[in-house]
C-alpha cells in the first residue's frame, strides 16, 4: 500500500465520519462546521486525483464563502431542537428510499464504466497546468453548454433577488453625493453681532 | 550557498534515507515560519513606535534599549496570564478558534516565493491557493464569535463575516487581473512576467493601478485593521469577537492578524511591485528588495491606522459594493481589451 492509498483511505474515512455527523450533531452549527470539513476532505481526494484546480476552488467557494453564509446564518438561527427532532421516525423511511436511490445511481453511473476497479486517473508530469487545460476546455469545446450554465445561474440570482426585495416605506438611506457636495453656507450660518459689555448685561 | 544546501541534502539522503524528505520539509517550514513570528512580534513594537512619533509621543521606551525587548516583555505576560473560559461558552471551539483563526494565515506561506525558486511548495494554482487559505482565516473570528456565548463576541463575529465575504470579491477580481496580465497563477511565474529591462515600469502597478489600490485596501479590510476594524470596533462593542478570550488564546488573535497583514505585504509586494526584482536596470535582483517592499506596505498598514477614524459600517460596505467591486470589473475587461493591442507592452 503506498501513500496516496492511505491518504485516500484517510480523507474517504473523514468524509463518511464527517458526513454522518452533519445529520446527527445536535446543534446546527456544529453541523455546519462538519460539513465544512467533509467539503476539506473531498478537496483532499480531488487533490489526489490531480484536480488541483478543482479542489483549490471547492475550498476556495464552498468553505470560503458559501459555508462562511450559511454559518452566518445558521448561527442568528434560534432553533428548537426538540420540535426539530420530533417527526424523525416519520420521514425516515422517505430519506432511506431517497438515500437508496441516490446510492443505486451512482454505483450504476460509476459502475457501467467499463473496468471492473473503476478507471485510473492519468498520471501527468509535473509542469502540466489543470488550470490551463479546463480553461481551453470550457472556453472551445464545451463553450454553448458553459453559457446556458451561466445564464441559468445569472436568471437564478435575479429571480432570488426579485422575490426576496421588499421595499419599505419607511426606511431611510444617505444619498452620498449630495453628503458629499455639501458646503459650508449650507450648513453654517455666521451671525454678526455687537459685543456686550458687563453692565449692559444687567 | 547553494552548493552548501546541495551537500547538506545529500549528506541527508544518505543518513535517513526515505525519512529525509519529511525532516527535510519540516526544516524549510521551520525557516520560513520562525522569522514570520519573530517579525509579528516586532512588528507590535514597530506599530507602538511609529504611531507613537505621528501622535508626538516616544512609545515604548523603558524595557531595554529603545525598548527593543518590549515585545518579549508583552509576551511573557501573556503566556502567564490565566485563559478564563467563559462556562456558558462551547469549550471545544472556544479553544479550536484561535488556531483556527493562526492556522491559515501560516499555511498560505507554502507558496510564497522569497526569491527565484526560493519556494516551499512550487504549486502550479499558487495563486489561488493563496486566495482559499486567506478566505479560510474567517472561520478562526466567526467560530470565536459564537463560541463565546456574549452579545459583543457575536456582533463582532456577524460584522466580520459579512465584510470578508464583501472584499474578498474585489480582492478576487483584482487577483484576475493579475492573472491576465501574467497568464500565470503560479507566483514565481507572476514575478518573471515582471521582469524587463526598465526596471519599475515593467511591473504590474502600472497597468493594473487601480487593482493594485482595490488590492490594497481590501488587504485592509481582510485582516481587520483600523480603519476597517469593525469587527473589534472597541467604542461600540468592546472588543468584538475576542471580548471573552485572555492569556495567550488572545495572544493567538493577535499573532493571527499580524501574520495576515505580513502576508498582505507580501503579496501585494509579488503581484503588483515585482516581487524580489530590482526597480532599477542596474542593481540586480535580491531577496532584499521583496523585504523592503514589504516593509513598505507594512509602514502603510500602521499609518492607516494612525491616519483615518473608523468607517461606520454601511460605509464599509457601499465602499465594498458599489466602488470597488464594479470598479474591478471594469479593469478586467479593460485589461482584457486592451491585452489584444499592440499598446500591452508588459
Amino acid at each position: 500500500m503506498n501513500f496516496e492509498t492511505i491518504m485516500f483511505y484517510v480523507f474517504a474515512a473523514l468524509i463518511i465520519f464527517s458526513a454522518l455527523r452533519v445529520i446527527t450533531a445536535h446543534n446546527p452549527v456544529h453541523a455546519v462546521l462538519f460539513l465544512v470539513l467533509a467539503f476539506i476532505s473531498s478537496a483532499g481526494i480531488w487533490i489526489l486525483l490531480e484536480a488541483e484546480f478543482l479542489a483549490i476552488t471547492l475550498v476556495l467557494v464552498y468553505v470560503g464563502a458559501v459555508m462562511v453564509l450559511f454559518l452566518f446564518v445558521v448561527m442568528m438561527l434560534d432553533i428548537n431542537l426538540v420540535r426539530l427532532r420530533e417527526g424523525i421516525w416519520r420521514w425516515l423511511p422517505f430519506g432511506a428510499a431517497l438515500a437508496g436511490l441516490m446510492a443505486f445511481e451512482m454505483i450504476w453511473v460509476l459502475g457501467s464504466s467499463g473496468t471492473s476497479g473503476g478507471k485510473v486517473a492519468i498520471k501527468h508530469a509535473a509542469d502540466y497546468s489543470n488550470t490551463k487545460e479546463l480553461g481551453r476546455l470550457i472556453y472551445t469545446e464545451y463553450v454553448y453548454p458553459f453559457e446556458i450554465a451561466a445564464v441559468l445561474l445569472l436568471v437564478a440570482m435575479v429571480a432570488a433577488i426579485a422575490l426576496t426585495l421588499r421595499r419599505r416605506k419607511d426606511s431611510k438611506s444617505q444619498v452620498v453625493a449630495e453628503q458629499v457636495a455639501v458646503k459650508k453656507a449650507d450648513r453654517l450660518r455666521i451671525v454678526k453681532m455687537q459685543a456686550e459689555s458687563r453692565e449692559s448685561g444687567k | 550557498m547553494m552548493e552548501l544546501l546541495q551537500t547538506l541534502q545529500q549528506l541527508g539522503q544518505e543518513l535517513l534515507g526515505p525519512a529525509w524528505l519529511p525532516v527535510w520539509t519540516v526544516v524549510k517550514i521551520m525557516v520560513v515560519t520562525v522569522p514570520i513570528m519573530l517579525t509579528v512580534a516586532y512588528l507590535t513594537l514597530a506599530e507602538r513606535k511609529v504611531i507613537g512619533y505621528m501622535q508626538i509621543r516616544i512609545g515604548p521606551n523603558r524595557v531595554g534599549p529603545y525598548g527593543l525587548i518590549q515585545p518579549l516583555a508583552d509576551g511573557l505576560k501573556l503566556l502567564f496570564k490565566e485563559i478564563i473560559i467563559p462556562s456558558n461558552s462551547n469549550k471545544f471551539l472556544f479553544i479550536a478558534a484561535p488556531i483556527l483563526g493562526l492556522a491559515p494565515s501560516l499555511a498560505a506561506w507554502a507558496v510564497m516565493p522569497f526569491s527565484d525558486g526560493m519556494v516551499i511548495a512550487d504549486l502550479n494554482a499558487g495563486l489561488l491557493y493563496i486566495l482559499a487559505m486567506t478566505s479560510l482565516a474567517v472561520y478562526g473570528i466567526i467560530i470565536a464569535g459564537w463560541a463565546s456565548n456574549s452579545k459583543y463576541a457575536f456582533l463582532g463575529a456577524v460584522r466580520s463575516a459579512a465584510q470578508i465575504v464583501s472584499y474578498e470579491i474585489a480582492m478576487g477580481f483584482a487577483l484576475v487581473c493579475v492573472l491576465m496580465a501574467s497568464q500565470s497563477m503560479n507566483l514565481g511565474d507572476i514575478v518573471k512576467g515582471q521582469q524587463g529591462s526598465l526596471g519599475m515600469l515593467d511591473w504590474y502597478l502600472i497597468p493594473l493601478f487601480p487593482m493594485f489600490l482595490v488590492y490594497l485596501i481590501s488587504g485592509v479590510a481582510e485582516t481587520n485593521r483600523a480603519p476597517f476594524d469593525m469587527a473589534e470596533g472597541e467604542s461600540e462593542i468592546v472588543a468584538g469577537f475576542h471580548v471573552e478570550y485572555s492569556g495567550m488564546a488572545f495572544a493567538m488573535f493577535f499573532l493571527a492578524e499580524y501574520a495576515n497583514m505580513i502576508l498582505i505585504a507580501f503579496l501585494t509586494s509579488i503581484m503588483f511591485l515585482g516581487g524580489w526584482l530590482s526597480p532599477v536596470p542596474f542593481l540586480p535582483d535580491s531577496f532584499i528588495w521583496l523585504l523592503g517592499k514589504a516593509s513598505f506596505i507594512l509602514f502603510l498598514f500602521l499609518w492607516f491606522r494612525a491616519t483615518f477614524p473608523r468607517y461606520r459600517y454601511d460605509q464599509l460596505m457601499r465602499l465594498g459594493w458599489k466602488v470597488f467591486i464594479p470598479l474591478t470589473i471594469v479593469w478586467v475587461v479593460v485589461v482584457a481589451a486592451w491585452m489584444q493591442t499592440p499598446l500591452w507592452v508588459w
